[in-house]
């Protein structure tokens, strides 16, 4: 049996520092959620009925967003804000900002499309029954619509969370530095600490992403 | 804006982005392969294999590639398996798309009505022409749209290649800023040239997508 | 009497444990046009399917010329090239035209020449007075014209066995007519069919013999005079029954509303 460096796991406290990092993790990505949740339902739903200059403005705002990578959007807020506006914004900060900007383009999309995806006639026969506009949202399109959107809303927390990965390249202290700093730490004792803690940090992020994945797929087929 | 700087620094850029790209369309093309049989097997529920294929699915659907990057390059070295910094993103790359790109073909032959296969069976078919002949073509157009997007979401993912020392767009942006701090400059380069590798593709996506659409055969 | 083509001794088809077809027996000699009817639910379908090997079967036998076909046979493509099928909603390949849809199995399931196919395919379409569709997309055409092409798909194979199952129940209604022709003039060429329809009028114009199926058994037998004139059995009468109206109550009181009486 080879080495594996599973042992500088047990070492000490380093498996919590590693569950610590993971909660800075996590902690970016539920701020940045429940940010894109909400500006992402009111863009969703007003994206439905503007049109002219601010439907153009809008487009290209979404279209920048969704094809420009992450980590470059972080690099433009992170280095770009400091030179341009002499902010200093920490890490964690310039990561909340950028994943809350394209969650809530994302988000936007879906709640979109769930609204789109409802067909016209559910409208016009809550019409013929002589409902109200709000009559209508409340009691016929909502809820069809929100069985629509939840499944890929959950599934953007878990695009959230992987994506906050990338933190470490603007110097946020999260799991893949607390790991880098273990295995530094360990570098003479256990040379193949790499092996155990990035597959450790694998792990990690994997019981974090499943559940929620799992969950989304549940709902998904129940409400199908 | 520091012009000078811009025309002085476009080649390096250049270079890089030519990195990006190679390694972006080897790596897709793995993961489309990759995705191509996983998808099958799940869908034909293929004993064994279809549980290793879907415990894969999920292994590579449900961690960031910047983390199989990690343990792909540092990590497996340690247990003898060594790779060079490209083929570890290539690796990577097909690591994670071949669970989207899997995902994505399973679904869409899960698409096709059952009775197409009946009625291309009851032509006298055997089972692999009716694979390729009538359930893969309409798979293929039903899954476009989610195919155009997997492609571009990969090509976007290659941004974390720098992380392990692959000479690539933010690896040379990140470079230039420690070294000149020349910012506003090499971050306008770093948009310029992901707008290059990724808007055509992304409208080049649209048009597939508008003609391959499954009520769009023959129009 | 001709040769027999098909052959079915005891079949039994069971979904989950319900039976759906019970120990039915029928015999198709060559030329003769069967029609099968039965409320929906009584397994006409499934019998159809169940001659293709479509569906795998818990007993009995059913032969095609005297060898058994069923999901476990060696040379079931061989055996199913032999028995064309056209369905309700005529599964054309969309994604091919026309011509593509017919070509593609007499090429490359019976390994035909394609131009030699092809001249037949034409033919053919002429006949059903789709000659200038060829190059037409399935979504192009009407119900009617997507069923012509699905029969002449069927017929380039040249089969032995014809099975049509509810061909026009997903057809609008002035489109019925030109896809029952088609089968009509199969039948007068001596194809040998077996046929399942709710179209009764069609039934008495094409059948040799109606097949009356109810909870997966024939339950009446008979050249269709008989069957439409005289029922013999009660379930066939009430069963046809069904297919005539009339109005109990023709007074002209009006009634206002919330009075309903229901």
């Amino acid at each position: 049996m080879p080495d594996l460096g599973l042992e500088v796991l047990w070492k000490g406290k380093n498996l919590i520092r590693l569950l610590g990092g993971l909660g800075i993790a996590l902690r970016i990505s539920l701020v940045s959620v429940l940010i894109s949740i909400g500006l992402g339902t009111l863009l969703g739903m007003v994206r439905r009925k503007e049109k002219g200059l601010p439907k153009v403005i809008m487009r290209l705002y979404l279209e920048f967003i969704r094809i420009m990578p992450q980590l470059v959007l972080l690099f433009l807020v992170y280095f770009g804000t400091t030179r341009s506006f002499g902010w200093d914004l920490s890490g964690e900060t310039a990561a909340v900002i950028v994943f809350s900007l394209w969650g809530t383009a994302e988000m936007s999309d879906l709640v979109r499309g769930a609204l789109n995806s409802i067909p016209v006639h559910q409208y016009e026969s809550a019409e013929a029954l002589g409902l109200w506009e709000k009559q209508i949202y409340r009691y016929v399109i909502l809820p069809q619509a929100v069985r629509r959107l939840l499944p890929p809303a959950i599934n953007l927390v878990t695009r959230m969370i992987k994506t906050t990965s990338l933190v470490l390249m603007i110097g946020v202290v999260e799991v893949l530095k607390v790991a880098q700093q273990i295995i530094e730490a360990n570098r003479m004792s256990s040379p193949n600490a790499a092996f155990g803690v990035y597959l450790a940090v694998f792990v990690i992020y994997f019981c974090a992403c499943w559940p929620v994945s799992l969950a989304a797929k549940k709902l998904e087929r129940r409400w199908r | 804006m520091d012009w000078k700087f811009i025309a002085e620094y476009i080649p390096l850029y250049q270079e890089a982005a030519a990195l990006t790209v190679k390694i972006g369309i080897a790596g897709i093309a793995a993961a489309i392969g990759t995705g191509l049989v996983c998808g099958m097997i799940g869908y034909y529920r293929v004993p064994v294999l279809g549980r290793i294929v879907s415990a894969y699915v999920e292994l590579s659907r449900n961690t960031p590639l910047l983390i199989q990057l990690f343990f792909i390059y540092y990590g497996l070295p340690k247990i003898g398996i060594r790779t060079d910094a490209k083929a570890c993103g290539m690796a990577g790359l097909a690591f994670l798309g071949g669970g989207y790109m899997a995902e994505t073909f399973r679904s869409g032959i899960e698409a096709v009505d059952a009775i197409q296969e009946e009625s291309a069976c009851s032509l006298g078919l055997n089972k692999v022409q009716t694979i390729w002949y009538v359930i893969l073509p309409q798979a293929l157009a039903v899954s476009m749209p989610a195919f155009v997007a997997n492609v571009i979401f990969l090509l976007k993912e290659t941004s974390v290649f720098s992380a392990v020392s692959l000479m690539d767009l933010m690896f040379t942006a990140k470079d230039l800023i420690g070294i000149y701090y020349n910012t506003t400059e090499s971050l306008f380069l770093l948009v310029i040239f992901y707008l290059l590798i990724l808007l055509p593709v992304s409208v080049l996506g649209s048009i597939l997508e508008r003609r391959a659409r499954y009520a769009g055969f023959g129009t | 009497m001709e040769r027999e083509v098909l052959e079915i001794s005891h079949l039994r088809k069971q979904y989950d444990g319900q039976t759906v077809i019970d120990d039915l027996s029928l015999t198709v000699h060559e030329g003769e046009v069967i029609v099968v009817i039965g409320p929906s639910g009584c397994g006409k379908s499934t019998l159809l399917r169940c001659v293709n090997a479509l569906e795998d079967i818990q007993g009995g036998q059913i032969r095609l010329h005297g060898e058994p076909i069923s999901q476990k046979s060696r040379n079931l493509q061989q055996l199913r090239q032999k028995v064309g099928m056209v369905f309700q909603n005529y599964e054309l390949f969309p994604h091919m035209n026309v011509l593509d849809n017919i070509l593609l199995a007499p090429v490359k399931a019976q390994k035909r020449a394609r131009r030699e196919v092809k001249e037949e395919a034409m033919a053919l379409l002429g006949r059903v007075g789709l000659e200038n569709r060829a190059e037409s997309y399935p979504r192009q055409l009407s119900g009617g014209q997507k069923q012509r092409v699905a029969i002449v798909r069927a017929l380039c194979m040249h089969p032995e066995l014809l099975l049509f199952d509810e061909v026009t129940a997903a057809l609008d209604p002035e489109m019925v007519r030109e896809v029952l022709e088609v089968i009509l003039d199969l039948a007068d060429q001596g194809r040998t069919m077996l046929v399942v329809t709710h179209e009764m009028q069609f039934a008495r114009a094409v059948a040799d013999r109606i097949i009356f199926l109810d909870q997966g058994r024939i339950c009446e037998e008979g050249p269709p005079e008989t069957f439409f004139d005289a029922p013999k059995t009660e379930r066939a009468e009430k069963f046809l029954k069904t297919f005539t109206f009339e109005r109990k109550n023709k007074s002209k009181s009006g009634i206002r509303p919330g009075e309903e009486k229901l």
